[in-house]
């Protein structure tokens, strides 16, 4: 007796191992992603029993800096919502041969598959479902320009367009900044490629200090000199920390705010009805009109042990109706040409996020090939933080530009020699 | 004028050290309790009260107020300028510049009132959201559990264990006593940012990943309060525990119920710290801990924050209450730190 | 509450008296040091020689890898790396120029933190030590800061030094000239010296504090018995027999002060430029915040700065050995 009641034991629990299966997922959020991730994946449960997905909320910080080390020695989460692509690449899963229609994921997600698929990854694998596409562009305080009595700059309208417009607002109406950038490589970027600059060599390699990022370098220091953009973005701070001016957009001291789509629900939210304000779309230079792609999405991690069920589940998180469902939640732009073809009908949003959630949609097919080049760049966050720790230098003047410039060259070109 | 930092005087009659000993305490109050107290106010503030500048000492919101004919509530302005400067009027809506206005008490009329001639009317508003979000969200009592878990446990073995070797290096003469009471100071000199990666390599071959063990075990030999007890116990007099052993005492006797009363105000300030460091700590929990059945408060905490964004309001609501525990503790700790030697006698 | 824990101390020892007498008797009472010291030597050297020997591997090997197998030896090469300059004091002649910015920013950053916070907690501790009402009130003001994160030091004061903050409000309704504290250099020096000492103080006074209980009062009441002033009670009686916890205090504020960086990072980011950039900072910067991570290179630049720093502790340990014998 005693002994078929252990055996059975034991079979049900052999039967349990087989069937019950437990994935982890590891998530960060800028707002309500995990949390509307979590409530999607209830239906997924329940297309599949046996299966059960757990969503771990950490802070971006755990994306950053502990799932790396966690990975290299073999431990960590079934999958991840991560940014940085490139650095993670070999940790990635492919579920191109596990999924049950992987031309219908090319079809959706072709542009940003590409961003996985670097150094010895497969040409063709599908590691990634982007979930949040984001676009770098222009706000602009409508309010204060009218108050100026200043014409908008529109569409197609340069970087020096914008820089005179809000100068000549901010004059007439007493705030204190024209313009602000973020404070990292990645919106520093998007004008300097507008500016001509090429970025990378004949083999691939960024960065590259060409005549476009030079003469976009002398320009963002002398609109430091002269107040055209807010020092405090730039200027108060050092190294390769992040900093933004959306305080100071919501607040209505800045006329000119150069930042991304997915600052879009947070003005909706925090500015409410105190002014008018629009997204400007991508603002040129003399050689393009690009902004920076990028986004954060969901990875499957190749140490995990149920390599089939989480391409399940990728194939679920990449399906229209989900992505549809969830973007609606979390206001952002999708990645899905599907959607965005068709748009995502938002949930509760004001006619100005609505407006300008689909001015960003609408920039993103522009972008230039550079652009997706240096954001599916295996070592693209080496530019993005070595950019404003030597611009900054040269902007205070602790390094003349030139002296900044050729340091920055030689910084990138060291982090990246470490990973040789 | 130094007699201000020195005598402890029992005196009916306030001089002027006292004056001065007082001046730097109210100089105190503001500049260490002033900050933080706007920060326990700044937590019942609404993300957009947060953002706003110049910043507001108190939560203030604006005021609504339903008017006849309209659905949703209209938002109230004092006009300070122009026409109908003086009154008090809802805004219908905003076009550009100009604001539609109404009396309340006389829907039917339409104002127009230049934006830059109104001010909102706003009245003080606990954002209490921001806490009760807090437990609908996640399970904050696992998280506080797992926290004090790690805290009590890391807290008692961190205490007796360096109390033992503090002991050791401040009571005995042997050789190499010089020589390992060096090598504890030095591992101070590593800045622990750096060892955390080898020692995330270490955990993890100890299979202890995802363990509050893991968490706890590193934690415990503490330089810092190994150093701190052997130098109290230096102080303690040796007579005391000779005359012990020739009662016939044990070493561990003459330990523990000589020389740990007698450090009672080292081990309370130690036992302070270790609450702190094990309550407070995030970089080593974030590395080791990542599933959420596992994680602490300050995980939790700091979840708040993304790439892009941080959810301020609430990072801030749950400051305040895991900052409550622990003053808890040190209210009722810090009463040890008086009691020295003269008081504590020898049993 | 107060018997609970008497019955556990109570019990905690008898638990321990048999197996540690046994011990005693098989071992003799002056091998009962090691005995007391096991525990706590077996957990460093697992947790934290282990690691440091690893960090001395990373040093001397190159790539972004953490397994060490993966990772190449180079010697001697990072180390070289850093201390690749034309002239020690001008970093813009440096191969790694912001090391050695960091470098000179934290010695100015220790002289300045040091001794003013030690002077700071010093006065603190003596006033909160005497018999003053509210004691245990004014004691925990002193300490609260400790305990906050330093993501919340660096919120608070960024509201009241930011150029529409509440300093500068203040400034600008006593009829005052208002200041961009944290965009100009040397201001933003200053702020990160006073934040980190408004910070960490309590650490200090606590530490302190404790150390003053062991001085008996009968001391006290001798010396003013005789007369003597308060000043001369001060340099003679207290700081001498406070010197061991002294001591504490100087090691420790030292270490910390080169080891600076959450709070200062979150504050003010290094910036302006590279004006508040510390040690630390350098290190996070190279081996973690950026990729590909540069590993080696931070734990040569760190085991540099222990280098440095065990030197300084062992001059402060020699310097109140030779003043008190019993340090």
């Amino acid at each position: 007796m005693r002994k078929t009641l252990a055996v059975s034991a034991l079979a049900l629990m052999a039967a349990g191992a087989t069937q019950a299966q437990e994935l982890r997922f590891m998530c960060y959020q800028d707002g309500a992603e995990c949390d509307a991730w979590a409530e999607a994946f209830q239906s997924f449960e329940a297309e599949n029993p046996g299966t059960t997905v757990v969503v771990d909320v950490v802070p971006y910080q755990a994306i950053i800096e502990s799932l790396p080390i966690q990975l290299e020695v073999g431990e960590g989460p079934d999958l991840a919502r991560i940014t940085d692509y490139g650095g993670l690449a070999r940790f990635l899963l492919d579920v191109r041969p596990m999924v049950s229609d992987p031309d219908l994921i090319e079809a959706r997600y072709g542009p940003s598959l590409a961003w996985a698929r670097v150094g010895d990854n497969a040409p063709d694998g599908i590691y990634n479902i982007v979930d949040q596409l984001t676009a770098t562009g222009g706000f602009a305080n409508a309010t204060l320009f009218e108050q100026a009595g200043v014409e908008m700059p529109g569409p197609g309208a340069s970087w020096a367009d914008w820089a005179e417009a809000s100068r000549a607002v901010r004059d007439a109406t007493g705030v204190d900044f024209a313009m602000a950038i973020d404070r990292t490589g990645h919106r520093f970027a998007a004008p300097a490629m507008s500016f001509g600059a090429a970025l990378f060599n004949d083999e691939g390699e960024a960065l590259v200090i060409d005549d476009g990022f030079r003469s976009f370098s002398e320009q963002f220091v002398a609109w430091h000199e002269d107040g055209t953009l807010a020092r405090d973005v730039w200027a108060g701070a050092g190294g390769g920390t992040y900093q933004d001016a959306a305080g100071e957009f919501i607040n209505a001291n800045l006329v000119m705010y150069y930042s991304g789509s997915w600052q879009i629900g947070r003005f909706g939210r925090d500015i409410g009805d105190a002014f008018d304000w629009v997204a400007t779309g991508a603002v040129c230079g003399p050689a393009a009109c690009t902004g920076m792609p990028g986004g954060a999405g969901i990875v499957g991690l190749n140490r995990t042990e149920h390599p089939e069920a989480v391409a399940k589940l990728m194939e679920f998180v990449a399906r229209d109706d989900i992505q549809a469902q969830v973007l609606a939640q979390t206001r952002n732009l999708p990645a899905n040409a599907e959607l965005q073809a068709n748009g995502i009908a938002y949930q509760d949003v004001t006619p100005e996020v609505a407006a300008a959630l689909t001015a960003f949609a609408a920039s993103v097919p522009d972008f230039s090939d550079t652009a997706y080049a240096l954001q599916g760049y295996q070592f693209n966050r080496a530019v993005y933080t070595n950019i404003p720790a030597r611009l900054t230098q040269a902007i205070v003047g602790e390094l003349s530009l030139d002296d900044a410039l050729a340091r920055l060259e030689q910084d990138v070109a060291d982090a990246i020699a470490e990973a040789r | 004028m130094f007699g201000f930092l020195t005598l402890r005087r029992g005196r009916d009659r306030l001089d002027m050290t006292d004056w001065i000993a007082f001046g730097f305490l109210g100089f105190g109050v503001v500049l260490m309790l002033g900050p933080v107290l706007w920060l326990a106010l700044s937590s019942f503030k609404t993300e957009a009260a947060l953002q706003e500048y110049p910043p507001k000492l108190l939560p203030l919101a604006p005021q609504f107020v339903e008017v006849e004919g309209f659905e949703t509530a209209l938002q109230r302005f004092r006009v300070v300028a122009g026409e109908h400067a003086g009154r008090e009027l809802a805004q219908v809506r905003r076009v550009g510049l100009n604001a539609q206005m109404i009396d309340p008490a006389n829907p039917d009329e339409r104002l127009n009132v230049h934006i830059n001639d109104r001010e909102p009317v706003r009245a003080v508003r606990i954002a209490s959201e921001n806490y009760t979000g807090l437990f609908t969200r996640f399970n904050f009592l696992l998280y506080f559990w797992n926290s004090t878990f790690i805290t009590v446990a890391a807290t008692i073995l961190t205490v007796l264990f360096n109390s033992m070797a503090a002991f050791a290096l401040a009571k005995y003469r042997f050789t190499g006593r010089t020589a390992v009471f060096l090598l504890i100071i030095a591992t101070l000199m590593i800045p622990p940012t750096v060892t955390l990666v080898p020692l995330f390599l270490v955990v993890s071959q100890m299979g202890l990943i995802n363990s509050p063990w893991a968490v706890i075990w590193p934690a415990i030999a503490t330089p810092t309060g190994v150093f701190l007890l052997r130098q109290y116990m230096l102080t303690i007099p040796d007579d005391l525990l000779d005359a012990a052993r020739m009662d016939n005492a044990s070493e561990w006797r003459v330990y523990w119920k000589i020389v740990l009363p007698l450090s009672a105000p080292a081990l309370a300030v130690l036992i302070i710290f270790s609450v702190m460091w094990r309550w407070n700590e995030f970089l080593w929990p974030l590395i080791v801990l990542n599933r959420s059945e596992v994680f602490t408060l300050q995980l939790a905490l700091n979840s708040f924050q993304g790439e892009l964004q941080t959810a301020w309001s609430s990072l801030l609501a749950m400051t305040v209450l895991t900052l409550l525990p622990i003053t808890l503790v040190f209210a009722f700790l810090q009463k040890f730190i008086t009691q020295g030697i003269a008081q504590s006698g020898v049993k | 509450m107060a018997a609970i824990v008497r019955a556990l101390y109570e019990g905690a020892f008898n638990l321990f008296e048999k197996p540690m007498q046994m011990l005693q008797y098989s071992l003799g009472a002056h091998r009962m040091a090691w005995v007391f010291l096991l525990p706590n030597l077996l957990i460093f050297g697992l947790f934290t020689y282990l690691p440091i020997l690893l960090n001395v591997w990373y040093a001397g090997t190159s790539g972004d890898r953490i397994l060490l197998g993966e990772r190449d030896w180079t010697g001697a090469a990072n180390f070289a790396t850093l201390l690749d300059c034309g002239s020690y004091l001008d970093p813009n002649t440096c191969r790694r120029d912001l090391f050695w910015r960091a470098v000179h920013n934290t010695g100015w950053f220790v002289v300045l933190q040091v001794g003013f916070m030690i002077l700071l907690s010093l006065i603190a501790a003596l006033i909160l030590n005497r018999n003053i009402p509210l004691k245990g009130f004014f004691r925990a003001v002193f300490f609260y800061p400790v305990l906050l994160s330093p993501v919340v030091v660096a919120l608070i004061w960024k509201w009241i030094l930011q150029r529409n903050g509440v300093l500068n409000a203040g400034l600008d309704w006593a009829g005052m000239p208002t200041v961009n504290w944290l965009l100009d250099p040397s201001w933003a020096f200053f702020w990160i010296v006073f934040v980190s000492i408004w910070a960490n103080m309590g650490f200090y006074v606590l530490i302190l504090l404790a150390g003053l209980q062991s001085i008996p009062s009968d001391v006290y009441e001798a010396a003013e018995m005789d007369g003597t002033p308060a000043w001369r009670s001060l340099l003679r009686i207290t700081l001498p027999l406070l010197t061991p916890t002294l001591l504490v205090v100087m090691v420790l504020s030292l270490i910390r002060a080169v080891q600076a960086f959450d709070e200062i990072y979150v504050l003010t980011g290094g910036g302006p430029g590279s004006a508040t950039t510390l040690l630390i900072q350098y290190i996070y910067d190279v081996g973690f915040a950026t990729r590909p991570r540069q590993f080696g290179l931070a734990a040569a630049a760190s085991l540099l700065m222990a280098g440095v720093l065990l030197v300084l502790t062992l001059l402060q340990l020699a310097a109140t050995r030779k003043r008190a014998e019993d340090g």
